[in-house]
């Protein structure tokens, strides 16, 4: 068990949020309404689902960027869930975030240098600037950057090569997780490809562990090993890879997984789908029972009545459905 | 006269603070009723703006030139009387963001019914038959209820559809689409791929899907163009892009995509660098620093494309032969 780095259990956070209307009565928006999952020491665990699901919200949850309404977030056995910023400031050293809009997440008046040898000034103060300059320079070269850029300013910079900075300010300090809220969405194909490839190398070579949050299940399946599916703030499966992947269980995986267009012609023309009728719903409305039941196939009488728990569904695997048993690989 | 639109030699370029940007360079190629064309390239190659000089729909800073035929006409540079009257019945164009053509301040029923009255000279009760139909067409779900509301009472998914209604409610010869499922969700994205597919197999149509997502293309395209930095760089059928592609940027573009059947781990192949700055292209071929292959030549000496066969050019000079 030694090698949890992260343990989350049941966690919710609901916005408080005014309804429309003149009146604007009170109500929540439960982002995230009880999410459980582990993160072992250098494994990545992919984090799917479409927009509103809470993925994001999960990101900075985990942080302590937003404060959790219930639930815990266990790093290294110890409760950080609504630590304040002083609080967690030490705890970030080893929990670190990568965001999706590379630019906008880095200070435009710092320079590249300064932007990533930040977090070595505050936490290694006994380093001296000449020393911090030859570890950014080193770690720029790592991360695939001209060192000889390192005074330059991120608008001077590509989206990809904004992404790059990003990461390796996220990794100067040796941490232990990096969660990655859709880093490669913003960017063109070619340069995805890089960044996906740079990420996978420093997990080895450092033994990284990664939250990987991403809409596209191509580029999940390739760098996760297990993945956890979400739908309105819940989650509807977890699992290994593979399994998952070539064995979905969850009506919602199997939808998400039919409806990824594959770049092959006679494959993609040939293929069996599943497609998905009606909208999401409003997260401020959320079907009663399972969530997902308005849009599911299968769903019948008691799946409107009563919420599928998260349950045990073969080894590694959890599934949030009451009829999971009608998919699975007999 | 076969085709319905057939271009040669687009060139379309804009003024800005830094000087002359070259978006668009010697752009040929033609498309058959009822055909759908697949555009991808990265962000920047001007796919878009191949297609908004087409429609003549450039941004004010923009110029173009060359030759469009649309049914043998020319309309490159038509005036505006003319080209409005082309646009939105005979061809239209939708986008990535559906704000972009609803009026927010309009109820759906009038936007969607002016068209109709102002192009094919329908009366309002008509008119609002017509576009009753056609929400019903793309799949919108109770359309008698929501086509008096205001497109802001529509989720994104539903709002493309509505866009695609009014892109189809006068029957047009050609339908470009300008990324039209890069903003939804996955399982939206396919119910408008189906909706495009049904759409392409109930009318004679020809359609433009302009997409980064060569998935897309791979689902719903006969013919496929690669675009980069301005130019095309290569074309041919669905079959022949994806299957013998011979441009080093295709192949490389190809392979440098994760795939959901893909059984492969490890890393992936990348294209290494990044897209080139249009106001400082080398000389030679805007790949060259990118390219596993480039040779002396390609430095020097930009290639041109070169036509292989009927639907079939290719821009390298490995093309040559050694
Ligand atoms: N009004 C403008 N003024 C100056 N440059 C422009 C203008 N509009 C477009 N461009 C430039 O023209 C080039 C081609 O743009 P275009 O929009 O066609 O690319 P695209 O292939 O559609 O890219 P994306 O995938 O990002 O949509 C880009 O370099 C762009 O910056
Ligand atoms: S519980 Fe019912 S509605 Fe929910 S996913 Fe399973 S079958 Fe579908
Ligand atoms: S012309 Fe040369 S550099 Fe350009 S794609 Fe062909 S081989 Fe590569
Ligand atoms: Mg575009």
């Amino acid at each position: 068990m030694s090698d949890i780095l992260l343990a989350v259990r049941d966690l919710k956070v609901h916005f408080p949020v005014r309804s429309a209307g003149w009146r604007g009565a009170h109500c929540h928006l439960k982002a995230l309404d009880g999410v459980s999952f582990d993160v072992r020491a250098g494994e990545s665990l992919g984090v799917v689902g479409e927009s509103g699901c809470g993925k994001s919200t999960l990101a900075r949850a985990l942080l302590q960027l937003i404060p959790p309404t219930a639930g815990q977030v266990l790093w290294l056995g110890e409760d950080i869930a609504g630590l304040g910023d002083r609080a967690m400031r030490p705890r970030r050293r080893g929990l670190q975030i990568v965001f999706q809009d590379p630019l906008a997440s880095l200070d435009p008046r710092m320079t590249v240098g300064d932007i990533i040898g930040e977090p070595l000034r505050v936490f290694q103060p006994e380093l001296k600037p000449d020393q911090i300059r030859h570890r950014v320079e080193t770690l720029m070269g790592t991360v695939g950057l001209l060192p000889h850029m390192i005074n330059r300013y991120p608008h001077e910079f590509s989206g990809g090569q904004c992404q790059r900075i990003g990461i390796a300010r996220a990794i100067v300090l040796q941490p232990k997780l990096v969660v990655c809220d859709e880093p490669v969405s913003a960017l063109d194909v070619s340069i995805q490809a890089q960044i996906i490839n740079l990420l996978m190398a420093l997990q080895r070579q450092m033994g990284l562990a990664l939250i990987f949050i991403s809409h596209d299940l191509s580029i999940v399946r390739h760098l996760s090993h297990r993945v956890m599916v979400l739908y309105l703030g819940r989650v509807m499966e977890l699992g290994h890879r593979d399994g998952l992947y070539r064995n979905p269980l969850h009506p919602y995986t199997r939808a998400l997984l039919s409806a990824v267009p594959i770049p092959d012609p006679d494959l993609e023309r040939a293929r069996q789908r599943v497609t998905l009728t009606g909208d999401l719903p409003s997260p401020l409305a959320p079907p009663t029972g399972c969530v997902f039941r308005t849009r599911c196939p299968m769903a019948d009488r008691r799946c409107e009545e009563h919420t599928p728990l998260l349950e045990p569904a073969g080894p590694g695997r959890q599934v949030a459905c009451h009829h999971w048993r009608r998919n699975a690989d007999t | 006269m076969d085709e319905l639109l057939s271009v040669a030699d687009l060139e379309t370029r804009f003024r800005t603070p830094e000087g002359e940007v070259a978006a668009v360079a010697g752009v040929s190629f033609a498309i058959d009723p009822g055909e759908s064309l697949g555009v991808v390239g990265e962000s920047g190659s001007g796919k878009s703006q191949v297609f908004l000089s087409i429609m003549g729909l450039l941004a004010k800073n923009g110029r173009c030139s060359g030759q469009v035929r649309f049914r043998g006409e020319d309309i490159l540079g038509l005036p505006a009387a003319r080209l409005n009257a082309l646009r939105g019945s005979r061809m239209s164009m939708i986008f990535q963001d559906p704000m972009t053509s609803l009026n927010p301040y309009l109820t759906v029923s009038r936007q969607l019914t002016e068209v109709v009255v102002e192009h094919l000279g329908l009366s309002r009760d008509q008119a609002r038959a017509r576009a009753l139909e056609a929400l019903e067409r793309v799949g919108l779900p109770d359309p008698a209820a929501r086509i008096d509301l205001y497109p802001h009472a529509f989720s994104g998914g539903m709002r493309q559809r509505v866009m695609i209604a009014m892109a189809i409610l006068c029957q047009p010869e050609l339908l470009i689409a300008d990324e039209p499922t890069t903003a939804l969700d996955v399982t939206i994205q396919a119910q408008i791929l189906d909706l495009m597919r049904v759409l392409k197999r109930e009318s004679n149509t020809a359609t433009v899907i302009i997409t980064h997502d060569l998935g897309v293309v791979a689902g719903l395209c006969d013919q496929v163009m690669v675009m980069y930095a301005g130019r095309l760089v290569e074309t041919g059928s669905v079959r022949e892009i994806f299957y013998q592609p011979r441009h080093p940027y295709t192949r490389g573009l190809l392979r440098a995509m994760p795939r959901l059947d893909d059984i492969q781990d490890g890393l992936l192949d990348t294209i290494p660098g990044q897209p080139p700055n249009l106001q400082a292209l080398p000389p030679g071929c805007a790949y060259q620093e990118r390219c596993p292959q480039v040779y002396p030549r390609c430095r020097s000496e930009r290639p041109e494309l070169r036509i292989l066969g009927p639907r079939r050019g290719v821009a390298c000079h490995l093309e040559l032969g050694p």
